[in-house]
């Protein structure tokens, strides 16, 4: 038995939305800017269509959405776009430390070439302050960017409080919609959102195709291009439309819509089938993240005196993720736990879960009990449990390192 | 990075989980590493009369690359004298479990374990002889 619990990661394509896609690689060929044939004109509509489906699950306008090759790409036009177009405006950007690499890396990049960053920190459930937040914002700030929802740990951020203190103060809001498009209700206007990035694969939709909510109205946002060539995307994104993926984005995003009432609340039942069980069974579980305001396919959970690399292979026949430095080649714990305080050795014995819509209730008792009996074999293996059991208070023991 | 088969081998079946007595005075028990850098290992062991290993024991926090350098390491310690069991090399332990370039230092650790074992039990034998020098010279003289 294979089980996938690492959707946080990427996303099976939903059949319906492989079907949808079918037709646009061999049959309905076209490229979507050919304005003088059929083959064009059918394409053209395609994307058209798209553009709607992806409107509609965030309450903006079609013509608001701009097709890219996914929310990497998304963020890096929102963020470095935004700074350049409006660089005589201000110089100035506002982020926060557990931002996902392709909004931190813009920024640092941006960093280096004559702009101010402030990356603001998080409490220890993972939000940032709004005060502060407010406190940050000065004459020359041009943009904020804050997540909808981690990645990592789920914390979802005061977003519609972000949006209404970006408008009184005349900023720029963008946010990173990549865990919570498709899974947590997004209205543009009530959130007050002029940017939001959007990704294709997270939503079991194909690998290689993202949007980005670039707001026309009240104000007019632009954001200079980081591919020119031809203007397409209304100078935002030149370059032939991805048609096929764009067409699985927009369904995908259509069958998250028409499902958004009962869907994100079935799976976060799921998964809290999964930390009821982990939790009636085994003691000393720590949850990483808001235990509410978090988005509903997501559960990151560390497992004291276990490390998280060894508990992934005792328990190899299910994808999860770790926070783990032992998982990363740069051997550096995750950089999101770190932000909360959490402590490397809670860092290091972290298992992010992450649900989709394909997790049946089935896998889930499954993993349970996997998880149980790998936690109890690991924890009769590890001289940090053996030391607490024996009463010592590990935090005060001065350790031997080279 | 997928394991090596002998790394999964020793997860699955790792040789010599537990603990010895650390107050039995052959007994030797190394603790290296820390919480922080994910990797701790408590390596001990136990010899005879003639100073041989005779039993070893690990307990490892950390990876699967961890557990099997450290359950490697008790069962090569063993039938070993204390000299001999301080030839064992971590490069050893890297060969032996193929282990990839990441994670050479849990081998490292490894040997460190062997090491700090190793220099406990030294001591401890030490001063038990110390002790025993003492009390020797009065008795002869009784």
């Amino acid at each position: 038995m294979k089980i996938y619990l690492d959707n946080n990661a990427t996303t099976p394509v939903d059949p319906q939305v492989l079907d949808a896609m079918l037709p646009y690689f061999g049959e309905k060929f076209g490229n979507a800017a050919s304005r003088s044939h059929s083959f064009g004109w059918e394409a053209e509509e395609a994307v058209e269509h798209a553009r709607q489906q992806v409107a509609e699950l965030i309450g903006a306008d079609s013509k608001e959405i701009i097709w890219t090759s996914g929310a990497s790409e998304s963020n890096n036009i929102a963020i470095k776009g935004v700074a350049e177009k409006y660089a005589d405006k201000g110089r100035h950007i506002i982020t926060q430390v557990t931002e996902h690499k392709a909004v931190i890396d813009p920024c640092k990049y941006l960093e280096q070439h004559g702009f101010r960053v402030t990356f603001l920190p998080v409490d220890h459930l993972g939000r940032v302050d709004v005060q502060q937040l407010a406190d940050a914002i000065k004459n020359d700030t041009v943009l904020v960017s804050i997540m909808h929802g981690n990645n990592e740990i789920g914390t979802l951020q005061p977003i519609a409080e972000i949006g209404r203190l970006c408008k009184q103060r005349g900023v720029l809001f963008h946010t990173d919609g990549c865990q919570t498009f498709g899974k947590v209700p997004i209205n543009v206007e009530e959130m007050g959102l002029d940017l939001l990035s959007c990704s294709g694969h997270k939503i079991h939709g194909p690998k290689g195709v993202g949007a980005m909510y670039v707001r026309r109205k009240r104000p007019r946002v632009i954001c200079e291009a980081l591919v020119h060539g031809g203007g397409h995307e209304r100078n935002m994104r030149s370059g032939t439309l991805n048609v096929p993926g764009i067409v699985g984005l927009g369904k995908a995003a259509e069958l998250c819509r028409l499902h958004l009432d009962s869907e994100p609340a079935r799976i976060a039942a799921l998964r809290d089938r999964l930390k009821d069980g982990l939790v009636a069974q085994l003691d000393e579980v720590h949850l990483n993240g808001h235990p509410t305001e978090r988005t509903p396919t997501n559960l990151n959970l560390s497992f004291s005196y276990v490390e998280g690399e060894s508990l992934m292979m005792g328990m190899s026949e299910i994808a999860v993720s770790s926070g783990s430095a032992c998982t990363s080649a740069s051997l550096e714990p995750s950089y999101v736990l770190k932000a909360l305080g959490v402590g490397d050795e809670l860092a290091h014995s972290s298992i992010r879960f992450s649900l989709g819509r394909f997790n049946t209730a089935v896998e889930i008792d499954y993993t349970v009990e996997r998880v149980v009996a790998a936690v109890r074999k690991l924890r009769a293996m590890s001289p940090l449990y053996e030391m607490a059991q024996e009463g010592v208070d590990l935090k005060s023991v001065s350790w031997a390192r080279d | 990075m997928a394991y090596s088969n002998k790394v999964i081998d020793h997860y699955q079946n790792p040789r010599n989980v537990g603990a010895l007595d650390r107050d039995d005075p052959r007994v030797g028990t190394g603790i290296v590493g820390a919480p922080e850098c994910g990797d701790v290992m408590k390596l001990q062991i136990q010899v005879d009369e003639h100073e041989n290993i005779v039993a070893a024991k690990f307990k490892t926090f950390g990876c699967g690359s961890a557990i099997a350098s450290s359950s490697l390491a008790t069962e090569w310690v063993k039938g070993r004298s204390l000299d001999e069991a301080l030839e064992i090399k971590n490069t050893d332990i890297v060969r032996e479990l193929a282990l990839p370039p990441v994670k050479i230092h849990c081998s490292v650790l490894a040997e460190d374990a062997i090491r700090a074992a190793v220099a406990d039990l030294k001591a401890k034998l030490e001063a038990r002889r110390a002790r025993a020098a003492e009390t020797a010279p009065q008795a002869a003289a009784k």
